[in-house]
C-alpha cells in the first residue's frame, strides 16, 4: 500500500518507490532506504505533509511523496 | 595541519566548530543550512591548526553538488584529518557516512557527540567496542557545553602525524543501501537501549503540532515574534534618530548652510543614520528571535504546519517565515529566504517578500489614508495588499516551474538554545548587512544630495510623468517616489516639501491619496532591500523584481482609482 494510506502508528517496511528513480535517490540523501522500518506519527491538516519516524528520527514528507512510496505493513 | 569537520546535518558540527573558532559558522536545523565551506585558523592544545567546517550531508554519493564538492575536498592533499562527527542519539543514520569516510583512507576519528541526549534517552553506547571494529578512534562528545572538545583535538593531532595511508584494497563498488543495513547492524550490536528518562521534550510535538493548538501556538509566537522585533524596533528609532539629528547639526556647523560640501556631507550622514537608526533597530531583534527560533528546533515545525498553504502560493512550509519578517522589515525578509534550497523558491519568496509592506510603509499608510479617510481605508489598502501577494504568487509558481518533488524535511528534537550560538549566528548575519547593504546606502543617499543641490531633483517628476499622470497624480510626487527608493519613509516626508504643505487634503483629492499610497505600498523596495536582493538572488533576480513590482504597483494604483471614481 502507499505510505500515504498507512494506518497511523504502525510499523510499516519501506519496500519500493512508484516511478522515480530521482526520488529514490533523493531520499537515501535523507537517509531513508528500502527496507527501512517506518511509522507514520501524525498527518498535517489541510493536506500538508506527513510526519514520518524512522531509524529513532523524525522526518517531514509531502504528500505527494508519500503517495509514491509502496509500503507493507510489518 | 589542515582539519576536516563532516558529518550529517543537525549532528552539531557547526556548534563544535563555534566552540573552537569563535564567532564564524552557523548552526541550522534545516537540513543543509551550511551550504557553504567555513574556514579558520585556530589554536588548540598549542598547535596553530586549520579547521575546515563542511556542509552536513547523509552521504557523498548521491550525487549532490555540495556533496561531490566535499567528497572532492576531503579526498585531496589539502586535509590531513577528518572528524567525523556524529549525533550519539542517531548512530544509525551515522554510521553510513563514516563507513564512505572510511574508503577515503586519511586519518579518521569518530565524534560521537551529544552523549548527554544519548544518556537521558537510556542509550548505552560500547565506544570503545565500536571503535575496534571500525577501526578508528572514536570519542564521546558534547559540543554545546565544550566537553571532549581538547581531546578530540589532542587526538586529531596525533593521528594527523601518523603516516599510515595501507592501501585497505580500493574502493569497492559502494552500495549505499549495504553500507546502511551494515550500519543498522552496528548500531544494534554496540547501542543498547536502557531505561528511557521521558521528557516533556517528546510531548511537546504532540501539542505544537496539533492540528488545532499547533496552529493556534504557531500564531501566537509568530504575533509575539513580530511584536518583538516591531516593537523594540519603534522604540529605539526614534531616539537613534533624534541622536544623528543631533550629530548631523554639530558635523555641518562649520559648513556654509546650502552649500556643496555641506550638502554632500548630510547625504552621506543621512545614508549612515539610515543604516543604523532604521534597519538596526529592527534587523538585530529579529536575527536574535529568529536565532533562537532556530537554535530550539522550532523552524522545521512550522514549515510543517504551514507547508499546505503554502502550496497555494505556489512556496513549500519553509517560505512562511520571509513574509513574516517582511511586516517588520524586508530586508531580513529577503535574507531569510536563503533557508530555502531551490532558487526557484528563493526567487518567488523573496519577490513576495518585497511586496509585503514594511513598517516604513505602514506608516505612509497611516499618515495618509487612516489620517485622512479613516482606518477601514487602510485595512482596505492592506488586505488588497494580501490578495495581490497571493496572486502574484500563483502566477509566478505558474511561470516557474516547481522542480521539488514535496517536502523533505527532518524534524531535529528539540534543544535547549545555547546563547552563544544565537549570538553567533545574529552577528554573523549582522555583519554581512553592515558591509555589504550599508555602503550602497550611504552612496545612494550621498548621489540624491548632489542630485538635490544642482537642482536636479525636479528632473524626477519629469522622468515618471507619464506613470504619474496615468494615475491622476499630481507632477510634483514624482520626487518623493524617487526618494522614496532610499528609504520609504521620505515619501511621506518628502510629500509635503513637494506639495508645500502639510495638509494633505489641501492639495490632494481622497482617490489621489489612496492611489499614491497604494503605489507605495508596492512599488521597488528600499535601496537597502535592493541590494540585499543583489546579494541573494543576484543581479537579474533584483532588477526584474524591482520591476515587477512597479508593474505590479502601477496595476493596483490603478485598479485602486477605478474603485474610487465609480
Amino acid at each position: 500500500m502507499k505510505l500515504l494510506y498507512a494506518p497511523i502508528n504502525t510499523r510499516v517496511k519501506f519496500f519500493s518507490v512508484e516511478n522515480a528513480p530521482a526520488l529514490t535517490a533523493k531520499l537515501n540523501q535523507y537517509g531513508l532506504y528500502r527496507g527501512d522500518s517506518l511509522s507514520v506519527v501524525r498527518m498535517a491538516p489541510l493536506g500538508g505533509p506527513l510526519l514520518v519516524q524512522v531509524n529513532g528520527r523524525e522526518i517531514a514528507l509531502g504528500r505527494e511523496i508519500a503517495e509514491k512510496i509502496i509500503v507493507e505493513i510489518e | 595541519m589542515k582539519v576536516a569537520l563532516i558529518g550529517l546535518p543537525n549532528c552539531g558540527k557547526s556548534t563544535l566548530f563555534n566552540q573552537v573558532a569563535g564567532y564564524k559558522a552557523e548552526t541550522g536545523n534545516f537540513s543543509g543550512t551550511t551550504v557553504k565551506f567555513t574556514e579558520s585558523r585556530v589554536r588548540v592544545a598549542g598547535k596553530v591548526i586549520d579547521l575546515v567546517d563542511l556542509p552536513g550531508a547523509y552521504t557523498l554519493q548521491s550525487g549532490s553538488p555540495a556533496e561531490l564538492e566535499a567528497s572532492r575536498y576531503l579526498d585531496s592533499q589539502d586535509v590531513d584529518v577528518i572528524i567525523n562527527v556524529a549525533d550519539a542519539t542517531q548512530l544509525a543514520s551515522a554510521l553510513s557516512l563514516t563507513f564512505e569516510l572510511i574508503s577515503f583512507q586519511k586519518p579518521l576519528i569518530l565524534a560521537l557527540n551529544m552523549v548527554d541526549e544519548a544518556a537521558r534517552m537510556g542509550l548505552h553506547i560500547d565506544g570503545e567496542g565500536l571503535a575496534r571494529e571500525l577501526g578508528i578512534p572514536v570519542l564521546p562528545l558534547v559540543a554545546s557545553k565544550g566537553r571532549g572538545v581538547k581531546g578530540l583535538f589532542i587526538m586529531a593531532l596525533e593521528e594527523g602525524k601518523k603516516d599510515e595511508r595501507e592501501e585497505k584494497g580500493q574502493n569497492q563498488e559502494w552500495n549505499a543501501e549495504e553500507g546502511h543495513r551494515q550500519a543498522i547492524e552496528l548500531t544494534k550490536k554496540f547501542v543498547t537501549q536502557g531505561e528511557r528518562f521521558s521528557s516533556w521534550r517528546d510531548r511537546l510535538d504532540d501539542v505544537l503540532l496539533h492540528p488545532v493548538w499547533g496552529y493556534a501556538i504557531l500564531l501566537s509566537i509568530l504575533f509575539l515574534f513580530f511584536q518583538a522585533v516591531y516593537g523594540i524596533g519603534k522604540l529605539t528609532e526614534p531616539p537613534l534618530l533624534a541622536f544623528f539629528d543631533a550629530v548631523t547639526k554639530g558635523v555641518l556647523a562649520p559648513f556654509t548652510q546650502g552649500s556643496l560640501v555641506a550638502e554632500l556631507i548630510l547625504g552621506i550622514l543621512q545614508g549612515i543614520a539610515a543604516g543604523i537608526a532604521i534597519v538596526l533597530p529592527y534587523l538585530l531583534p529579529f536575527l536574535l528571535g529568529l536565532g533562537l527560533l532556530e537554535d530550539i528546533g522550532y523552524l522545521p515545525r512550522i514549515a510543517f504546519l504551514m507547508d499546505a498553504l503554502m502550496h497555494r502560493i505556489g512556496l513549500h512550509g519553509k517560505a512562511i517565515v520571509p513574509f513574516i519578517l517582511g511586516y517588520g522589515c524586508n530586508v531580513p525578509a529577503v535574507m531569510s529566504t536563503r533557508t530555502l534550497e531551490e532558487p526557484r523558491d528563493r526567487y518567488i519568496a523573496a519577490a513576495l517578500a518585497t511586496l509585503v509592506p514594511c513598517a516604513a510603509r505602514l506608516a505612509v499608510v497611516f499618515g495618509l489614508v487612516a489620517f485622512y479617510l479613516g482606518s477601514v481605508a487602510a485595512l482596505g489598502l492592506y488586505l488588497l495588499n494580501i490578495f495581490v501577494i497571493a496572486l502574484t504568487g500563483r502566477i509566478l509558481s505558474n511561470l516557474l516551474p516547481d522542480v521539488t518533488p514535496g517536502l523533505i524535511l527532518e524534524m531535529p528534537t528539540y534543544r535547549v538554545p545555547t546563547l552563544k550560538n544565537v549570538f553567533n549566528k545574529a552577528w554573523f548575519r549582522m555583519r554581512e548587512f553592515v558591509v555589504e547593504a550599508w555602503p550602497i546606502l550611504i552612496a545612494g543617499s550621498a548621489v540624491l544630495a548632489l542630485l538635490n543641490y544642482f537642482g536636479f531633483a525636479y528632473i524626477f517628476n519629469y522622468l515618471v510623468r507619464p506613470i504619474t499622470w496615468m494615475m491622476g497624480l499630481p507632477v510634483e510626487v514624482g520626487v518623493p517616489l524617487i526618494f522614496g527608493i532610499l528609504r520609504k519613509e521620505l515619501s511621506l516626508v518628502m510629500l509635503s516639501q513637494a506639495l508645500g504643505t502639510a495638509d494633505f487634503s489641501a492639495a490632494m483629492t481622497s482617490t489621489q491619496m489612496v492611489v499614491y499610497a497604494t503605489f507605495v505600498m508596492f512599488y521597488l523596495p528600499c535601496l537597502a532591500t535592493l541590494s540585499v536582493l543583489k546579494r541573494e538572488l543576484g543581479t537579474r533576480a533584483m532588477l526584474s523584481i524591482s520591476a515587477l513590482t512597479v508593474l505590479i504597483a502601477f496595476l493596483a494604483a490603478m485598479f485602486v482609482r477605478g474603485l474610487m471614481l465609480l
